[in-house]
């Protein structure tokens, strides 16, 4: 019952949540942000991030570092801070918590297939993949040749095995076609997870559908703005939007005819939320629109730590952490090649 | 046993003991009041625990969260005593006069009014706590402001309180004639 939750939320929840919420105040603030970006080297960052959470992570590399050691050490704090919560976690929470590395899953198993397409080693490939989609049979999928093959020797052992029926083909896979896998599994991923959420009830699901909600209709503007020119059918584009979301059903039908980026804008400027995004954006830019939309995403994220007694706050939390993860990259990537005019390109600030 | 040969519900009523309304009376003031602040002490403390992680600062002033649950419980067992020393014995011949059964009923309703004021009290204070909790992890200048909502809060179960004390001075039995 939606405002009762009080009562009895606490009882196998009230301590993972107060960790979180432990978690989210030690995320990097725009001071630290302000203090980074004026960073000169690489050991800069290092000894500045000393004094923030990460700093026993990183305390142990040699110089001189690497950008991607700096991001790997601190995926590792995030891989930690989830295990600890998972490992405290019991139902439903626990399976809320898997759901949240299921969209990494995807994206390891795309990594792997693609980099074995392209004749990569399979255990550099290993190396890339993002630590919280990791499952234990994910070396074998080099094997594969087909997705049938895929399905049958590796998945069907997985979570992701029910996101599969849609789109198992005896076709080989080439680039085309692992990208439409890609983007049909996260659409039912995103799906089962929506119904999920609504399935608890409560704040949670009032709070999980906006930003699933969100999540899907910027992955239908993602795919529509990345399958202009190529031959990507309208049928098959249709195919790939989520059904659910603030575009469903008539946004996704004048999103499926859009031949360039003014006629998404077009569609997308009828939906209010959408419209302040692509305000920001003058006519004919398109690199803008994923800061845009990340910002967007934080700030809703944000707004989910106000209520309590739900679990929506640990999807934030997470979220909250890659971006500022990804901040890091770019602001090390910036700090390392000496371009640090366009540092603030691309940082999005949390706070 | 008094002689009723209608058989109503309002005659089956008048037919219980009022010892019997009196002992379920004491028995739900005792029992609900604890529970109401046993509710609210976990509510409280598991999210205390839990913020007391990262912000070890915030343990000692928000003690004061389960302090307040457990005053709860302690006006709960006031109360039980209290009424506990109302009950009186009287001869057999009056246990159903009016009088008795009057005596009765003020000890059920007050221990139901008790108990009661004390679960939701309870409740009420336990969630107050654990938002206060949090809150006081993230920034130390709320404890003081959402302390005071605590403190209106556990003004419910001394409503409750004084009521059934009040109640309860009315349960006088009839004197042995």
């Amino acid at each position: 019952m939606y405002g009762f939750e009080a009562m009895t939320f606490n009882i196998h929840g009230g301590y993972l949540e107060a960790i979180v919420r432990g978690h989210r105040a030690g995320l990097l603030t725009t001071a630290d942000y302000n203090n980074l970006c004026q960073c000169e080297s690489l050991d800069d960052i290092k000894m500045h991030l000393s004094a923030t959470e990460y700093g026993p992570y990183l305390q142990n590399e040699p110089s001189p570092l690497h950008t991607t050691t700096i991001v790997e050490k601190c995926t590792l704090k995030l891989v930690d801070d989830y295990k600890h919560m998972l490992c405290q976690a019991t139902e439903p929470l626990s399976t809320f918590l898997e759901y949240i590395t299921y969209g990494h899953m995807i994206d390891n198993v795309v990594l792997i297939v693609t980099g074995t397409l392209h004749e990569r080693d399979v255990q550099e490939l290993l190396e890339k993949c993002h630590p919280l989609g990791m499952f234990d049979s994910i070396a074998t999928l080099a094997v594969a040749q087909n997705m049938r093959e895929l399905y049958r020797l590796v998945l069907v052992d997985t979570p992701l095995a029910p996101y599969f029926s849609e789109c198992i083909t005896s076709e080989d896979l080439d680039d085309m076609n692992i990208e439409i896998m890609r983007n049909t599994l996260y659409k039912a991923y995103l799906e089962d997870f929506y119904r999920f959420c609504e399935k608890l009830g409560g704040a949670t699901a009032e709070i999980m559908s906006d930003l699933l909600a969100f999540e899907a209709d910027r992955r239908a503007v993602n795919i529509t703005i990345n399958s202009i020119g190529t031959e990507l059918t309208r049928d098959d584009r249709r195919k790939l939007y989520s059904n659910f979301g603030l575009l469903y059903p008539y946004g996704h039908e004048e999103l499926a005819v859009c031949e360039d980026i003014d006629q998404v804008r077009a569609v997308m400027e009828k939906y209010p939320p959408y419209q302040s995004i692509f305000a920001k954006l003058s006519y004919g830019e398109s690199q803008m629109l994923d800061k845009a939309f990340y910002e967007e995403e934080v700030k809703r994220l944000c707004l989910a730590f106000e209520q309590q007694f739900h679990y929506a706050v640990f999807f934030a939390y997470m979220r909250l952490r890659e971006q500022e993860i990804r901040n890091l990259m770019w602001i090390s990537e910036c700090v390392a090649q000496n371009q640090k005019s366009r540092v603030h390109d691309s940082v999005v600030f949390i706070f | 046993m008094s002689t009723a040969t209608s058989s109503s519900w309002g005659t089956a009523l008048v037919n219980i003991s009022p010892y019997t309304f009196s002992a379920i009376g004491i028995a739900v003031s005792i029992g609900v009041s604890v529970l109401g602040a046993a509710w609210g002490i976990y509510i409280t403390g598991s999210s205390l625990i839990g913020a007391a992680i990262k912000a070890p600062r915030i343990t000692s002033k928000n003690l004061i969260s389960v302090i307040f649950c457990e005053a709860v419980a302690i006006y709960g067992v006031i109360v039980a005593i209290i009424l506990q020393t109302k009950l009186e014995s009287v001869p057999s011949s009056q246990i159903y006069a009016a009088e008795s059964l009057r005596a009765g009923y003020a000890i059920f309703a007050s221990g139901l009014i008790v108990g009661f004021a004390n679960l939701v009290c309870g409740l009420c204070v336990g969630i107050i706590g654990s938002s206060c909790a949090l809150s006081d992890a993230q920034n130390s200048s709320l404890f003081v402001k959402i302390l005071v909502i605590e403190i209106f809060g556990s003004a419910l179960g001394l409503f409750g309180v004084i009521v059934g004390i009040i109640m309860s001075a009315q349960a006088t039995w009839p004197t042995k004639v």
